[in-house]
């Protein structure tokens, strides 16, 4: 009953949307960032290395101006607009566009780096044993590589729970479809509900702790399993 | 050889020489931290503040937020110019700003907007059929919000826009999601648009809304500084008001 | 037959070779480190493209103008220097792995694999906790496996220390016997070659310098291989009797018999002798008061002088001089003062201990077209 209930249903209803964000978001990063990652790791020549600093921009560009360009991309006049027909921006759809691109970094490298690590060698034995190219990438290259998804996947699903100038930007705060807790957090503090913010917020910080310290376990887990 | 005590006393001293502040009055300077959307009126009335009374004034511009959490961090602050009453207020009461001073310099004013000529000719903008998105900033924290939901509220079209609503953190993203087109129209600052005569308006009546007043005060750091408390009188004179209205402010009275 | 010819730059020169060799038995590609031979190894397995290389593999065209077959399409089996087996994967599954994918019914199961290689105690262990010779037995075995027609092997003994390496050697000897697959065999190490080749295709610096039958190769005065600190003879023979009562076989060889210690196996058995030329000394008769079981008539067919003041004596065996070739390191002294000249008939005298044999391992051969029918 509400006497001694921690969550409103407005903060209930903002962890859930924060939670279906990062779910959604993480598993289209993997989906996106693992065959990019595998072609920045194969590749050789000037494209490369021009796709590899695209992908690391949203390191160094601080969120508002992601944001104000991914505005500006969801916007009415724009060629992504015209091509799906609708605006993204204020839909949970485009809020997935916007944390997809914001957290591309943080999947891509890590998967990058285990291909990077692999070495061609595996690749070539896998050829010589009949496998073709897509076989021996499902068979092989994804098996060995799986630290680094694991790694990327977690750093992407934490990264977008925690992100909130993008979402500000192109989200515009409506409850239930892209209001999510950075934003719900940052209600609270502006308007002094600090109660409230403190369960957000520490929650959040408790979730972000739990999460990168299982991952390092596990991390750690894998690698001695390998060896 | 000079004794380490002595070469320490003398190293003290010299940093204590660097952190002090020459007297401001004689040296006619003052700081000055304002919020954000008062910035290019600030800086014309600082220039004229100069040519006035030979005092020169520098800036810090920034949310007014944030501006109130590093005064009370100790920042070096003597004058305070808030995008809202409430925090010069409590500066007051905190014992921050110098008991008495405190006034509005400017009257945020609030208009209906959007960069298409042909969609705001009035208050039956709101009722247009094909609006998906009307922008605010965010009604609990910036009063430009609250504002925009007094004057919604007061025309009874509240519930019905609701879900059209999209929020801004501030009022200067509220402006973007107009300008970038992604929000149709929005409850914008007069002063962002002032001298943009591209697009449609609908200045918001004054008396749906709460006033929207920014109030300056004078902080603890500059009770003594002549230069300061200049700027606080510059700024309530004619030609600082002048320059205020043209920016789109209301004076108050 | 194996027709190969490829051109490309390699590091500091230009890569030109062509050959032709056997489609049977071991061919070692031999040169010194940097020579080219891993890049022609490569260049077969279609792992690394020479543009306008030409390949021929027992009919098969895998690269010709155009036309390159990519290696997943080509049946090769490739053994690299280290084993490079997939950590991800039990020893089984690496070992299934070019099974599952192979082109062909099988014509080699995993029970002839396992029994030729020795493996079968692996199987439960993860591939990181075998030693570097179980490694490369299992990578052996994965390539066996996958069906090839013809087997790649770069320089697969060179990661091991000297304890694997003998670990590993009478397993290749034994798939040499039981098996007609052709093996393409990098090496840098003459011993290597010496127990395992049938022919030879010597590298230097990107160039094919000589390609043949191996026994021919070491005895040609052409050739740097007869100049090597410790240059040999290899001479292929077969059992003709065993006497255990001695632990010495009979073996025929072109141009005579040699008595060999140890048990080679029953009459027939093929085997192959090396014999360094320091161990071989030359006379005019058969001795008859000596410890020597082997004096062998051959004719000289020419000598060389070493730096040393050695001189590296050319022969083949036979009273007719139409037998194996057989080298034979002897003094300048003695070779003045016994007036020894070439087309001269002598006698080769062989010390017992010198003849190494490389017989298969003990225990029998399995024949893997028994086992399936079994």
């Amino acid at each position: 009953m509400a006497e001694g209930a921690l969550l409103d249903a407005a903060m209930i209803e903002t962890i859930m949307l924060t939670l279906k964000l990062a779910t959604v978001t993480t598993v289209v990063l993997l989906l996106v960032g693992t065959p990019l990652a595998w072609w920045l790791a194969r590749s050789r020549g000037l494209w490369k290395d021009v796709v590899a600093t695209v992908v690391a921009l949203p390191i160094v560009l601080p969120p508002t101006v992601l944001g104000f360009y991914l505005l500006i991309a969801m916007g009415p006049d724009s060629p992504l607009t015209a091509l799906l027909g609708r605006k993204l921006s204020f839909t949970f759809e485009g809020l997935v566009v916007g944390s997809v691109v914001y957290s591309l970094p943080f999947v891509v490298n890590p998967i990058r780096n285990a291909f990077e690590a692999m070495g061609p060698r595996p690749m070539e034995v896998a050829a010589t044993l009949r496998a073709s190219p897509l076989d021996a990438f499902f068979t092989v290259a994804l098996p060995l590589a799986l630290p680094g998804l694991f790694t990327g996947a977690i750093l992407g699903f934490a990264h977008t729970v925690g992100e909130f100038g993008v979402v500000l930007m192109i989200g515009g705060g409506i409850p239930g479809v892209t209001k999510v807790l950075s934003v719900t957090i940052f209600d609270y503090v502006e308007t002094l509900q600090w109660a409230k913010a403190h369960i957000l917020a520490g929650g959040m910080l408790a979730m972000s702790f739990v999460v990168i310290l299982a991952m390092m376990l596990a991390e750690r887990r894998l690698k001695k399993a390998r060896r | 050889m000079i004794p380490p005590k002595s070469a320490m006393r003398i190293g003290c001293a010299a940093l204590l020489a660097l952190l002090v502040p020459t007297d401001p009055a004689r040296a006619g300077e003052t700081l000055a931290a304002v919020a954000a959307n008062f910035t290019e009126a600030a800086k014309e009335i600082g220039t004229a503040f100069a040519d006035a009374t030979g005092h020169t004034v520098s800036y810090s511009f920034g949310p007014t937020g944030q501006i109130y959490t590093q005064i009370t961090q100790g920042a070096p602050f003597e004058l305070f110019l808030a995008a809202d009453q409430a925090r010069p207020e409590r500066a007051e009461a905190e014992g921050y700003a110098v008991p008495g001073a405190r006034f509005t310099y400017a009257v945020g004013q609030l208009v209906l907007w959007s960069p298409d000529p042909a969609r705001v000719a009035g208050r039956d903008a709101l009722a247009a059929p094909d609006l998906t998105h009307i922008a605010i900033a965010n009604p609990r924290t910036a009063p430009y919000g609250a504002a925009a939901v007094e004057v919604m509220r007061a025309l009874g079209v509240y519930d019905a826009l609701a879900p059209k609503l999209v929020e801004g953190k501030s009022i200067s993203q509220a402006h973007q999601f107009v300008a970038t087109g992604n929000a149709e129209v929005g409850f914008v600052a007069l002063s962002q648009i002032v001298g943009h005569d591209a697009g449609s308006r609908w200045a918001v009546p004054q008396e749906m809304y709460t006033p929207i007043r920014q109030d300056a005060v004078l902080l603890a750091a500059g009770a003594d500084s002549a230069a300061a408390k200049a700027y606080l009188a510059f700024l309530q004179g004619p030609e600082a008001r002048a320059i205020i209205a043209r920016y789109g402010y209301g004076t108050g009275d | 037959m194996i027709e190969a010819s490829f051109r490309g730059r390699l590091g500091s020169f230009d890569l030109d070779v062509g050959f032709a060799v056997p489609g049977r038995g071991i061919t070692a590609l031999f040169g010194p480190s940097g020579c080219g031979k891993t890049t022609v190894l490569r260049a077969v397995a279609g792992l690394m493209r020479l543009p306008g290389g030409q390949l021929c593999v027992n009919g098969a065209q895998w690269q010709a103008g155009r036309r390159f077959v990519p290696p997943h399409r080509r049946a090769i089996g490739y053994v690299f220097q280290e084993a490079s087996l997939f950590p991800h994967l039990s020893v089984e599954a690496n070992l299934r792995f070019g099974l599952r994918r192979a082109r062909c019914a099988p014509r080699i199961g995993m029970d002839d694999v396992v029994a030729l290689l020795g493996i079968a105690p692996l199987f439960d262990r993860p591939a990181e906790m075998l030693s570097g010779g179980e490694r490369q037995r299992v990578a052996i075995g994965r390539a066996l496996l996958s069906q090839p027609d013809l087997l790649l092997m770069d320089e697969p003994l060179s990661a091991l220390d000297r304890f694997s390496k003998d670990d590993i050697l009478p397993y290749l000897e034994r798939l040499h016997a039981a098996l007609s697959i052709p093996v393409l065999y990098v090496s840098h190490d003459i011993a290597e070659v010496e127990r395992l080749a049938d022919t030879l295709v010597l590298m230097q610096a990107g160039r094919v310098r000589a390609a043949g039958p191996i026994a021919d190769l070491l005895a040609d005065p052409a050739l740097p291989l007869i100049h090597l600190p410790e240059p040999a003879a290899v001479i292929d023979g077969k059992v003709i009797a065993s006497d255990p009562q001695y632990g010495l076989c009979d073996v025929n060889v072109p141009g005579g018999v040699v008595v060999v210690p140890g048990d080679l196996g029953p009459p027939g058995t093929r085997c192959r002798l090396r014999i360094p030329a320091s161990d071989v000394s030359l006379g005019r008769h058969v001795p008859l008061d000596t410890t020597i079981l082997n004096a062998l008539p051959a004719r000289i067919e020419g000598a060389e002088t070493t730096r040393d003041h050695q001189m590296t004596v050319r022969l083949r065996l036979g009273a007719d001089g139409e037998g194996a070739a057989l080298l034979a390191r002897v003094s300048r002294k003695s070779w003045d003062r016994l007036g020894l000249h070439q087309g001269e008939q002598v006698v080769a005298r062989l010390k017992a201990v010198a003849l190494a044999e490389s017989g298969p391992p003990s225990g029998p051969v399995p024949d893997p077209a028994e086992n399936r029918r079994g």
